[in-house]
């Protein structure tokens, strides 16, 4: 088990011990003074840590978040990190994670699309971590061109989910092949399916090459 | 560097404190490479810290992402026209279809009903045949048309009030849907006046008496409002006009300022006693004529 990043903490819930972070409350989840339960099984970077994986977080970090959707998992990310970048397209789920946004005043909502980072590297900084969460075809290669953001000693951790490249593809033939796309510009440091929190889905931990 | 925005930050040319052009460096600008933005604003005099320039962006990164979802939002007056054809689609194809199936199960099935409910009844039944079976299937794919159709309405019902508040609650949200999409949209809706209002969906009658050949129409598509098609023969052309009047109102309102206004649906309701007493005061058999 790796350690948690500073600012996550477990924490008992209803009798359950679960990740938590300190922030308002975004999806009805139970909380426990100021702190909130993680969900594992709505957030796949949840999962990843409650699966042990060796994400790197420390806390304070300086995020690039690739598919925010309506905020789940970066709310908790911009709990605990330093400076967020959330870059979504689509504007309905983009109305709530302004919501999300009013009370994390390092949380930067970016209408864009990941597939075109030069719409956005005149406002995003160089990060430590990209989280991408995309679930659309082609996660690899948005990975990659989004690897111009990634300082040297960043990480990328992404979710691959297999339904999104291939309905009908065995999801371990399309998670190689995701793979290989990324060694383009990563060296992969360790991946792991998401079950029971996320089916067919895989969790990577990479870095730049 | 010759092109001044492709190798700097969203700050590099806006004052610090506004917001619209913020707005546009952050949705228009572009640049290869990210670098080092927080220090690159302190040197450059945008911020005089790095939390202050991150409360900077703050604000310009939620202040330009709400700008576009409420663009986005007033856009959404394209979704509801097709729906709204889409919803009048599936209607239509499955009265026809209804009757083909009345038609072809009548030879079949002795009891077989009529219309959609008489498809619904046959959709249910057992097939002893090659043939019956073709027709229960045919009553099946009917069953589904209508359906599709009322889900369709229910999906207009719920979105119409969040596109456009006014019109909904004066029209219902049915009507509402129809009247934006006969204009093309809730911005040229917004831009007719009462009278053209009043007649959208009587093209046909409208230039039949332009070109002299029939009395000017009193109403088009609002006929299907209560207050036009429940009003008495003789006042429906003032209620038509009362109507189209605050729909009009409505849809400016919604297009403008997007906020709900109980004021209007108040003074339409006003309007509406005043045209109705007249049928009292002539008399209660005349009014449910
Ligand atoms: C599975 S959801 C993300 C859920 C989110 N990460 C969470 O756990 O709270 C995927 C999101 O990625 C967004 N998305 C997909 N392709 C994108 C792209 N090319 N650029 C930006 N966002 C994208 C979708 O609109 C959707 O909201």
């Amino acid at each position: 088990m790796s350690e948690l990043p500073a600012g996550v903490e477990r924490r008992e819930f209803d009798g359950e011990s679960r990740l938590s972070t300190r922030g308002e409350p975004v999806y009805g989840e139970p909380t426990d003074g100021a702190w909130r339960a993680w969900d594992a099984r709505r957030s796949k970077l949840g999962a990843m840590i409650e699966l042990g994986m060796a994400t790197g977080l420390a806390g304070g970090e300086t995020v690039l978040y690739l598919g925010a959707a309506a905020g789940t998992t970066v709310s908790h990310v911009a709990d605990f990190a330093g400076p967020t970048y959330a870059v979504e397209f689509a504007p309905r789920p983009m109305r709530d994670l302004l919501d999300v946004a009013a009370s994390r005043n390092r949380l930067f909502p970016l209408l864009k699309d990941a597939r075109s980072p030069e719409t956005y590297a005149h406002i995003v900084e160089p990060v430590d971590v990209i989280v991408q969460d995309v679930a659309t075809r082609g996660q690899a290669a948005v990975a990659n061109t989004n690897a111009r953001f990634l300082n040297e000693n960043g990480r990328l951790l992404a979710v691959i989910k297999a339904r999104s490249e291939d309905v009908v593809a065995a999801p371990s033939d399309v998670f190689e092949r995701e793979l290989d796309t990324l060694r383009e510009s990563y060296e992969i440091l360790e991946t792991e399916r998401l079950e029971p929190f996320h089916d067919s889905h895989l969790g990577v931990v990479a870095r730049p090459k | 560097m010759t092109d001044a925005g492709s190798d700097s930050g969203w700050f590099t040319s806006i004052p610090p404190d506004d917001l619209d052009a913020a707005r546009t460096a952050i949705e228009h600008g572009s640049t290869e490479t990210p670098a080092d933005w927080p220090a690159n604003a302190l040197e450059t005099a945008f911020a005089e810290s790095r939390a202050d320039y991150y409360d900077t962006l703050h604000e310009a990164t939620t202040h330009t992402a709400r700008a576009a979802v409420e663009a986005h939002e007033r856009a959404d007056d394209q979704q509801l026209i097709r729906s709204v054809r889409a919803m009048d689609d599936c209607d239509r194809t499955a009265n026809e279809l209804a009757e083909r199936v009345q038609e072809w199960a009548g030879s079949l099935f002795p009891d077989a009903g009529t219309g959609i409910d008489g498809a619904r009844e046959i959709a249910t039944r057992e097939s002893s045949d090659a043939t019956e079976r073709r027709v229960i299937e045919l009553a099946g794919r009917v069953v589904e048309l209508a359906d599709e159709a009322d889900d369709l309405r229910e999906y207009i019902r719920q979105t119409a009030p969040s596109v456009a508040p006014n019109l909904a609650r004066l029209a219902g949200s049915v009507l509402a849907a129809r009247l934006i999409g006969l204009a093309g949209g809730l911005e040229s809706l917004a831009k007719k006046p009462a009278g053209t209002i009043q007649v959208l969906g009587a093209e046909d009658a409208l230039f039949a008496h332009l070109r002299g050949r029939a009395p000017s129409p009193k109403h088009g598509v609002i006929f299907t409002h209560e207050y036009v098609h429940g009003t008495r023969a003789e006042d429906r052309g003032s209620a038509a006009r009362a109507l189209a009047g605050k729909l009009a109102i409505a849809a400016r309102g919604d297009h403008y300022r997007g906020e709900f206004n109980p004021e209007i649906e108040a003074q339409l309701e006003a309007r509406m006693a005043t045209i109705r007493a007249r049928a009292d005061a002539d008399g209660s058999e005349d009014a449910d004529e």
